[in-house]
């Protein structure tokens, strides 16, 4: 049984201008050990759906899904005390600005040991302890002295780890990591990979990792999910993404990579993403792609069967070297 | 060989903080010792953690703060207080934040046409209109983009629009701080492309910050590499990424994640943080991370020196 199934996940906005759809009919499923990486243009729905599947998001959301299920429980049927009782403790999550997403009226000392009481049962010397041994986990040099700082006392870096360290707090079965190092430089980020490489070994921990780093993708995931306007696109093993992805979106996207440059000029993706007023009938990636055929432009995408990575496309890539043009 | 745009000699900038009633003011050295030169057509690019100085730097160069220490020529001429207003014009900056950094309640027009508003008041307004409309199809913005604000922009657009700010007074010298870190990859290579363009067709140097080395090693024909405050290695791109000499930018490179498996690097591990510009250790500032450390590393600082690919470094690699 999967640790975390989801299936047919949609989160509709309701805004001024009407209903926009953020999350449009993802699938899921992270087991025991997993780490899963999502990827996407900005704006496709990675952090929302996962906000909706935690109870994050606000009342202008309206959520809808076949199944949400965590450890074979239902968490749309949670109480909300049985909810808070998951949330946090089997399940954390590292939020994407940590500067917003600490209190900045209380000393991180306070807010680390008040995850700890909340989900643990400690008394408060061992509480001391632990929020001290969390510091030093996460690599915050002198931790008994930054206990006592406040949130604005610290580094962007800083605050990052510390959020990592909170969410590490009562050791979660399910660890949501949304962009967890972008303040971070490329020293201390591979720290803190190697820390959540780690614990995903030792305690059999599952992360799902959300970032714009390909490079972090490639040494730290699995398994990776392409996100596109709210769509899964693709869904492959990383070595197999890297080496042939399937979609044209996934393909366009590793094309971009300044490191895979094969010319000074590198490949770019014509176009923009749609917006709430021009989502395409068929394809949504159809406006952009260079494949794209009648079809595309009338007919929504099937989606492919797992050797073609789940490819949401009417012509998926088969070849390596299709993918590079 | 042509004459650089700018010439820095021991660049520096210190920072007094703090002073209250019952502490004594620290002196925070954002930036020391800052030496460099950079020809027309050609990209200098300094990378470094964050908090090492970079935007400081970036600062000195386009004038809007004056250096604590040291010299600046820009077009050949000294940097000094009273040049400072002529030569603002040659020098241009671009910042990370396309969206805070642009007038939000302004229409692109009137945006690009600012520069020239202040700097050329003369400029009949036909000719500053005819300017920036020239500008946009340079940056690939449509003319009908003229009268739009800058909320109707996908992130790559308003990053196009600031560097079509800072080309309207034709500077020859662009600083670009983190120009692409705050875009999606697609939108990335979209703003690469367009700042070689222009290099090419304007013959423009580039002082170019980042910390994403990959985009670096695809921009740069020169590379600082930074470290607290100071420049601790210099040489040309494939010197500084295939021959690395200083142990700090040995373990940036073997820290840099990449999407390659033949690119991928023995890790090295860092023990430690950054320390903090208000207290710098004695000795060279990395000797608490280095693992090459010995007695004299922490005793004297190494100098960063002359020669062709300099490192600041007591025992540096591949001798
Ligand atoms: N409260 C809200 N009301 C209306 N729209 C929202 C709300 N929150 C998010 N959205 C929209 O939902 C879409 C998906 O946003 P989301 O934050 O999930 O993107 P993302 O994939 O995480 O992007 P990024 O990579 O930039 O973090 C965006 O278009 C966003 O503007
Ligand atoms: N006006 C100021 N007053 C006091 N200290 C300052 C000031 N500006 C910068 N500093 C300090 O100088 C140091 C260098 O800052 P700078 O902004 O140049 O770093 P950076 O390399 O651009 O970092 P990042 O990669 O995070 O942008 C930092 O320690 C910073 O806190
Ligand atoms: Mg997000
Ligand atoms: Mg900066």
């Amino acid at each position: 049984m999967a640790l975390l199934s989801i299936r047919n996940l949609s989160v509709e906005f309701a805004t001024a201008a009407g209903p926009f759809r953020a999350v449009d009919g993802v699938d899921l499923t992270v087991d025991q050990g997993d780490v899963l990486a999502i990827v996407g243009e900005s704006g496709s729905g990675k952090s929302v759906s996962m906000l909706a599947m935690m109870g994050l998001l606000p009342w202008t959301a309206t959520i809808t899904a076949d199944e949400m299920s965590f450890d074979g429980r239902d968490i749309r049927r949670l109480s909300a005390r049985e909810r808070r009782k998951v949330i946090g403790r089997d399940m954390a999550m590292i939020f994407q600005e940590p500067m917003s997403s600490l209190n900045p009226c209380f000393t991180v000392g306070f807010q680390i040991k008040e995850a700890l009481r909340q989900h643990l049962n400690l008394d408060r010397a061992q509480r001391h302890a632990r929020a001290i041994e969390l510091m030093d986990l996460v690599g915050i040099p002198a931790p008994e002295k930054r206990l006592s700082a406040f949130p604005h006392q610290l580094s962007g870096g800083m605050s990052q780890r510390v959020m990592i360290a909170m969410a590490l707090a009562c050791k979660p079965r399910l660890l949501i990591a949304d962009e967890p190092t972008t303040a971070l430089d490329v020293t201390i980020q591979a720290q803190i990979l190697d820390l959540l490489s780690d614990l995903q070994k030792e305690t059999g921990m599952a992360l799902i990792l959300i970032t714009h780093d390909m490079g972090v993708v490639a040494e730290t995931a699995q398994r990776v999910q392409v996100q596109y306007a709210g769509q899964k696109v693709e869904e492959q093993p990383v070595e197999g993404l890297f080496a042939t992805p399937h979609h044209p979106y996934t393909a366009a996207l590793l094309a971009a990579l300044p490191e895979r440059a094969t010319t000074r000029r590198l490949p770019t993706i014509p176009g923009v993403v749609p917006g709430q007023y021009d989502r395409p009938a068929g394809c949504l990636f159809a406006p952009r792609c260079a494949k794209a055929t009648e079809i595309c432009h009338s007919t929504r995408a099937p989606v492919q069967g797992a050797e073609l990575g789940l490819a949401r496309c009417h012509h998926p890539v088969t070849q390596p070297e299709e993918a590079t043009q | 060989m042509t004459a650089p745009v700018i010439i820095a000699e021991n660049l520096a900038r210190h920072y007094v903080v703090g002073g209250g009633l019952f502490s004594k003011p620290q002196v925070v050295k954002a930036l020391s010792e800052a030496s460099f030169s950079i020809e027309p057509g050609k990209t200098l690019a300094v990378v470094g953690e964050s908090g090492c100085g970079k935007s400081t730097l970036a600062r000195l160069v386009t004038l809007i703060e004056e250096p604590t220490a040291g010299t600046l020529r820009i077009d050949g001429k000294a940097a000094t207080p009273d040049t400072w207003a002529s030569l603002r014009a040659s020098v241009q900056i671009v910042f990370q934040d396309p969206y805070g950094s642009l007038n939000l309640r302004h229409r692109i027009g009137a945006i690009l046409e600012e520069p020239l508003r202040i700097n050329r008041p003369q400029m009949p307004a036909a000719e500053r209109q005819a300017k920036a409309r020239e500008m946009m199809a340079l940056v690939g913005l449509r003319p009908e983009h003229y009268d739009r604000f800058p909320h109707m922009f996908s992130g790559g657009q308003r990053q196009r629009i600031a560097i079509a700010r800072a080309l309207m007074l034709e500077p020859k010298l662009l600083v670009l701080d983190e120009p692409v870190s705050a875009l999606d990859l697609s939108i990335q290579s979209q703003v690469l492309n367009l700042l070689m363009d222009l290099q090419e067709r304007l013959d423009l140097a580039y002082l170019f910050i980042s910390h994403d080395l990959s985009v670096v090693r695809h921009m740069a024909d020169e590379v600082i590499v930074m470290y607290l405050g100071r420049p601790v290695e210099y040489g040309t791109r494939d010197q500084v990424f295939e021959a690395p000499r200083h142990p700090y930018t040995k373990a940036l490179l073997s820290a840099t994640p990449t999407t390659e498996p033949h690119l991928r690097r023995e890790r090295i591990k860092l023990e430690g943080e950054l320390p903090s510009p208000l207290n710098v250790p004695e000795g060279c500032p990395f000797a608490p991370r280095c693992w090459k450390a010995q007695d004299l590393c922490r005793q004297t600082r190494p100098e960063l020196g002359d020669g062709a690919h300099p490192a600041a470094c007591h025992f540096p690699e591949g001798h």
